[in-house]
């Protein structure tokens, strides 16, 4: 009889186990056609059925730093020989970069993707820091109505991204804070801040209040406490709190497409606006799309252990 | 009044340099302060505008029109569809991300080799931005040569352009992207069950079925309570992978209708109106989460 269960039990482990491989694949499936449309020729990226085998070549990438146009007429032979290995792969497609005298055009990718990264580092900055002494006075002093309090913090994290942003549009707007780099950062650093707050003192609560206690009778102040003995105790959890912040600033979109058009739009919106006029290359929309998602993956695998912390505010811990 | 924790406030120790009274208020209050001002005032600031017929294009005199707002939205059909077809999108991508989210935990909750890294990989896609990779679901759902439907066999299936069906488009990217989190967290509630009461169960001859209602099911679902009320929440919220996917008028949920009313029409104090619908529901379900949320945590 056990013999019976348990070697039915052994089968019922191995269909589980290839339920969840086929699964995961299905699940990674989109992730994976992301990153190999990045390296198609274009005429491969929307082929029935679809190609899955190819020579992959980094062209997708070339175009999406430049600004190309199409060429009316073969390019002479003499030009394409000069012409460095990369603009040649441009020829091939038959566009030609455009130049302003004799540098190369570059397109805006670049400049998005730099207003991303300052807008992301500088919100994740100011949200981690005041989340983390906030974190600290929550956890350590006792304070009336912290419950309240508490839930105000996080309530305003909750509230839906266009409600908050009609009223910052106008008030923006007299304050000439539209399309600006600190417009988009202190909407991001008051939207991470609650997260950073909640998931923060989570961690702080973890630190025994003991070794503070110690510290004070060996004639420290409460500040010198927090900066010599909590700070380094609290570092994984400031990490992992600021690697989500900079994974939400990163990537949100209704904000900062209300907010930004030129000067300070970041990534997220940039990569849809593309798609509107005329025939869409998807291949340079997936290499824009790679090199966006690449960063994220990284933390992804970074924050493992804690994503469940961080998806719960801090509540549940594992 | 407040008191302070382990030290009293007349001891030596409190009495170098900044009472705690004094740095607890320098490290909370900034934050509450910056709350109130990027959040909370802005949101008054609205509830002001949401009494007028303001329009934020033209440079006109605003005049205050009480109720009338309100009143014209909540009975105005048009609205209370953006309404049905959220609520509709609620329900499909929650119980969508929560059956398959629960499904795959009940699949990974053995020992399976090289489980933290599928586990890991089957969470970047809700690691991603929405919009970005939103935006690349249009090529799989292409009917002409989206991958999508030459693996599924669906021929030429229009999931984008056919007014029925895009709601389910948007709702099946959702899934994919949300049902690891539901995962994630049934995950952690299965491994909380005690095995001792698998075993008392075996003993007893208790059925695979009668196992998972009586033991799984039960320990699992304070879990699976927070995963449906946040997701509740989320979906109800949800814009960017909508606005991005799909333009047909049966997808139009109520954030992108907020969209549409606040910055494309620009009726700014009807849409001030529908922000503060939106927001009061929003509350009252933030308010039930952070009840769970709290409940979790004493356990």
């Amino acid at each position: 009889m056990a013999v019976v269960t348990s070697s039915r039990k052994k089968v019922w482990n191995r269909v589980a186990i290839a339920a969840v491989i086929v699964i995961a694949i299905a699940f990674l499936s989109p992730l994976y056609w992301i990153g190999s449309t990045a390296f198609k020729p274009r005429s491969l990226a929307t082929t029935v059925p679809p190609t899955v085998f190819f020579q992959p070549e980094i062209t997708p990438f070339i175009k999406l730093f430049t600004k190309r146009v199409q060429l009316t007429k073969p390019v002479d032979p003499a030009v394409y020989a000069a012409a460095p290995w990369y603009e040649q792969r441009i020829y091939d497609g038959g566009e030609r970069i455009l130049r302003v005298g004799p540098n190369i055009q570059m397109s805006q990718y670049p400049n998005r993707f730099m207003n991303s990264l300052i807008v992301a580092i500088i919100s994740t900055f100011i949200a981690v820091s005041m989340g983390t002494i906030t974190a600290y006075g929550f956890s350590r002093f006792k304070m009336a109505g912290e419950a309240d309090w508490l839930f105000f913090i996080l309530s305003t994290r909750m509230l839906p991204p266009i409600v908050v942003a009609i009223p910052m549009y106008l008030m923006y707007r007299v304050v000439g804070l539209n399309d600006s780099h600190i417009g988009l950062i202190i909407l991001y650093t008051a939207f991470n801040l609650s997260f950073s707050v909640w998931l923060m003192k989570g961690f702080m609560d973890e630190i025994p209040k003991e070794y503070e206690e110690a510290a004070l009778v060996d004639g420290y102040t409460r500040m010198q406490s927090f900066f010599k003995i909590v700070l380094p105790e609290a570092v994984t959890g400031i990490a992992a709190t600021s690697v989500f912040c900079f994974i939400t600033a990163w990537n949100e979109y209704a904000f900062a497409l209300i907010m930004t058009n030129r000067r300070a739009q970041t990534t997220p919106p940039f990569i849809p606006s593309q798609v509107g006029s005329g025939l869409i290359d998807w291949t340079v929309i997936a290499a824009g799309t790679l090199l966006f998602i690449i960063p994220v993956a990284v933390f992804t695998f970074m924050l493992r252990n804690h994503l469940l912390r961080g998806v719960t505010f801090g509540a549940i811990r594992k | 009044m407040a008191g302070l924790a382990t030290l009293h406030p007349s001891s030596k120790a409190a009495a170098r340099g900044w009472s705690d009274l004094t740095i607890r208020n320098i490290f909370i209050i900034p934050t509450i302060m910056f709350l109130i001002i990027f959040n909370v005032f802005p949101l008054i600031y609205s509830l002001g505008y949401s009494f007028t017929d303001f329009r934020a294009s033209v440079n006109e005199p605003v005049k205050f029109v009480g109720l009338a707002n309100y009143r014209e939205l909540l009975n105005d059909p048009r609205i209370w569809n953006n309404f049905w077809v959220t609520a509709k999108y609620v329900m499909v991508s929650v119980f969508g991300q929560m059956v398959i989210g629960f499904g795959l935990a009940l699949l990974l909750n053995r020992k399976i080799p090289a489980k933290g890294l599928i586990t890991t990989l089957l969470m970047l896609p809700m690691m991603m931005s929405a919009a970005v990779v939103g935006l690349f679901w249009r090529l799989l759902y292409d009917p002409s040569w989206g991958p999508l439907n030459y693996v599924l066999g669906l021929g030429n299936l229009a999931w984008l352009s056919d007014a029925n069906l895009a709601l389910y488009a948007v709702a099946i990217t959702d899934i994919w992207m949300w049902a690891p989190f539901v995962m994630l967290l049934s995950l952690a509630g299965l491994s909380a069950v005690p095995q001792h009461l698998y075993e008392a169960a075996a003993i007893d001859r208790a059925g695979t079925w009668y196992t998972f209602f009586h033991i799984t099911l039960p320990l699992v679902s304070p879990l699976l309570l927070i995963a449906l009320i946040f997701r509740t929440m989320e979906a109800f919220k949800t814009f960017d992978i909508a606005y991005i996917l799909s333009t047909q008028p049966t997808t139009e949920l109520v954030s992108i209708k907020l969209y549409k009313f606040a910055f494309q029409e620009w009726q700014t104090g009807k849409s001030c109106a529908l922000a503060y619908i939106v927001l009061i529901m929003v509350l009252a379900i933030t308010n039930i989460y952070v009840k769970y949320l709290n409940k979790a945590k004493e356990r």
